[in-house]
């Protein structure tokens, strides 16, 4: 899977989260650039991304995440072992 | 949610989109689309008498609200939740100032995590201490329920303890006294019989752990980040068991199973194959499966679960195997109404509940078939009617897992009820229907494929022919020898039929021979018409005679015969050709009916399916 299908998936992640189907993410996206992402709609970006790349983060990996593009690639390097 | 339709939904609409498989995630979108659109719980067709629910314990809760408000929306009710400040439950429920009673619940619901309930470690204790223990924590609870029942709420429910922990033996926990554990277990225990004797309903997620495996329900990633002890994963099923209590406890779950028969009771058609040729009972794996839910079905039916059937089957046909079989489980007695005829089960459940004297949206309609599942969501939208898996085996678990039937409690009264509907039940007089057929047929998008003999439809023409008793106008068997000369034979007309919707491909259906009765053309006999009882009901005789009726007028037929012969299996068929325009003409003393139609003046019927030719 490249990056950009990745992102591609992880914006219609992000738009079921934050509940707008109109939600464009970047690899830039950070949680500042989103009101509504607070702690409890962290967890169901984690959740919701670990069941659809069938993926588990490490609770190091997760609080180590500055922004969008860094998901990306931190889900590319776990899919791509398979 | 593509399902909702355009324009502001209905909170029905809602609850329609509520009653599929929604994941957290769309959970909580409906939810949130639930609170734009209806803010205030006001709304003609809300329910009244909302719950409101407070929640109590030691962990995070904000993530399983939306999955309780759907899981209260998807049974009819209203819900408003109140989550309990962290660790708050005690100060809470006493202070007459506090949030919680501001709220003003009517339901608690208590969930505890381990820690939160044996605060200090138990390592080293006996087994004496730590029953002590143990029966310190069961009083702490009922100390909490009374204060919960003082605050008004009607309906107290207890999380039972989730085994989160690692195990220090193994196998033989249960051998170190203190092992945490153990500990669970017997709290969990104990936390039974405390609440019996206390009228409190257990949410028992110890026991769903052991049915789904624990990775289901808790990450423990997610109890250290965020005193999650529930996965949010798991939060729209954790919100469905909870409604399931809510409505068991309000009088909503359904009371009545109404069941299909053929390849719902048993394996094949009781029709066709009689009492020696349907499968059910020892000796084969798929008999087996039949045997063992119909050994759940009656379970059910022991503890309160009143049954009914609803069958397309000649009455006689459908009793016999509860009559006569001897593996059967099910017997007459256990049936609280027995619907067994050829009209659409909308109208027969309907009947069901009429004569029952219970609600429509008591009902689950458990039937292997996609066709009659579907007309039943359509036409009677408050009916669970649970997708049945192809595979027998796994009925039982499928009605089971989606805890229609749920109750907090069983009386003396449910341990009767079958045998007193049984008793009470009297045939009564019942409304017309008020099914729209014509609507749903529509939407069926039917395509009937009609072909003639082809060598590679031969087996299963000839196995229909040998097979079909019921929908059979002649019963004239025939081998595959007789078949080949009929298909090699110019001036004979023969149809295999495949008729396919929008839920599929439901095969060859129906077969026709027509034959011309002397030297010349001028008048076709139809020699053989018969059908598969499964597409009953869906214009399919009618686009048939269109077919028959063009065909033998292309080899210059005037008039068209068609014969019923009378078996013991086919009176469902003895008006046919009556149905369809004929005219009686002749009866033979052999029990042979004639009926005849002038082709000259046979306008096509009108259907819902779209007829085309397929190639020889």
């Amino acid at each position: 899977m490249t990056n950009e299908q990745i992102l591609a998936e992880l914006t219609e992640i992000f738009r079921g989260v934050f509940d707008d189907d109109e939600l464009q993410i970047t690899p830039a996206t950070t949680a500042a650039d989103i009101p509504t992402w607070d702690s409890l709609n962290h967890i169901n970006i984690v959740v919701a991304t670990e069941m659809r790349f069938q993926i588990k983060f490490q609770t190091s990996e997760i609080e180590e995440l500055k922004n969008v593009g860094e998901l990306v690639e931190l889900i590319a390097a776990k899919t791509g072992k398979r | 949610m593509g399902a909702l339709p355009s324009g502001t939904p209905a909170w029905s609409d809602l609850a329609k989109v509520a009653a599929t498989r929604l994941d957290f995630i769309e959970t909580t979108r409906l939810d949130n689309l639930r609170r734009r659109l209806y803010p205030s719980g006001q709304g003609s067709d809300i329910p009244h008498n909302p719950v409101r629910l407070a929640i109590l314990g030691n962990s995070t809760f904000d993530h399983l609200a939306p999955g309780l408000r759907v899981g209260a929306m998807r049974r009819a009710l209203w819900l408003d939740v109140y989550a309990c400040d962290y660790g708050q439950s005690l100060q809470e429920l006493s202070d007459q100032t506090s949030p919680l009673h501001r709220f003003g619940p009517n339901t608690a619901l208590f969930s505890f995590d381990y820690q939160s309930l044996v605060a200090k470690g138990l390592e080293g204790l006996h087994a004496n201490e730590v029953d002590q223990t143990v029966a310190d924590v069961i009083a702490r609870l009922r100390r909490l329920w009374e204060l919960a029942a003082k605050a008004g709420c009607g309906q107290i429910i207890q999380q039972t303890v989730i085994p989160t922990m690692p195990n220090l033996l193994g196998s033989n926990e249960h051998r170190l006294a203190w092992s945490p554990r153990r500990v669970a277990d017997l709290i969990n225990a104990r936390m039974r019989d405390a609440a019996d004797a206390d009228g409190v309903d257990l949410l028992a997620l110890d026991s769903m752990v052991s049915n789904h495996g624990i990775d289901a329900w808790h990450d423990p990633a997610l109890w250290h980040r965020a005193k999650q002890e529930i996965s949010p994963a798991a939060a729209p099923f954790f919100g469905d068991l909870v409604a399931r209590l809510l409505a068991a406890h309000r009088g909503l779950s359904a009371k009545c199973l109404v069941l299909d028969l053929d390849n719902t009771l048993w394996g094949g058609t009781i029709g066709d194959d009689g009492l020696s040729g349907i499968v059910l009972g020892q000796g084969s794996a798929e008999g087996e499966a039949y045997l063992a839910f119909q050994n759940y079905v009656k379970q059910l039916a022991k503890r309160g679960v009143i049954l009914a059937v609803c069958s397309k089957n000649d009455e006689e046909n459908a009793l016999a195997p509860f009559e006569q079989h001897p593996e059967m489980v099910l017997k007459r007695s256990d049936i609280g109404c027995f619907v067994a005829n050829w009209e659409d089960k909308a109208t027969n459940i309907r009947r069901i509940a009429q004569a029952l004297k219970i609600g429509i949206d008591s009902l689950v309609f458990a039937d292997d078939n996609p066709f009659e599942r579907n007309i039943v969501r359509r036409e009677l939208p408050t009916v669970a009617v649970p997708e049945l898996p192809q595979d027998p085996t796994l009925y039982a678990r499928c009605i089971s897992d989606a805890g229609y039937f749920e109750a907090g409690k069983i009386t003396e009264n449910d341990l009767v009820r079958s045998q007193q509907y049984q008793e009470n039940l009297k045939r009564e007089a019942v409304r017309a229907s008020a099914t729209d057929l014509a609507g749903y047929l529509k939407s069926l998008a039917m395509r009937l494929e009609c072909k003639p003999f082809d060598q590679l439809g031969l087996q299963r023409i000839v196995q229909l022919i040998n097979k079909t008793n019921q929908f059979n106008l002649t019963t004239r068997r025939y081998n595959e020898a007789d078949a080949t000369k009929f298909m090699y034979d110019p001036r004979a007309i023969t149809l295999q039929l495949r008729l396919t919707d929008q839920f599929g491909d439901n095969g060859i259906i129906a077969i026709v021979i027509a034959l011309p009765i002397d030297g010349s053309n001028v008048e076709y006999r139809i020699d053989t018409w018969l059908m598969s009882c499964r597409v009953l009901g869906r214009q399919v005789e009618q686009a048939t005679l269109n077919v028959i009726a063009s065909m033998a007028r292309a080899r210059g037929a005037r008039t068209l015969t068609g014969e019923y012969r009378k078996t013991t299996k086919n009176s469902m068929v003895a008006e046919h050709y009556e149905k369809l325009g004929f005219k009686r003409v002749e009866d033979d003393a052999d029990g042979t009916f004639r009926w005849s139609r002038s082709l000259e003046a046979f306008t096509p019927f009108s259907t819902h399916i779209d007829t085309f030719e397929g190639a020889a």
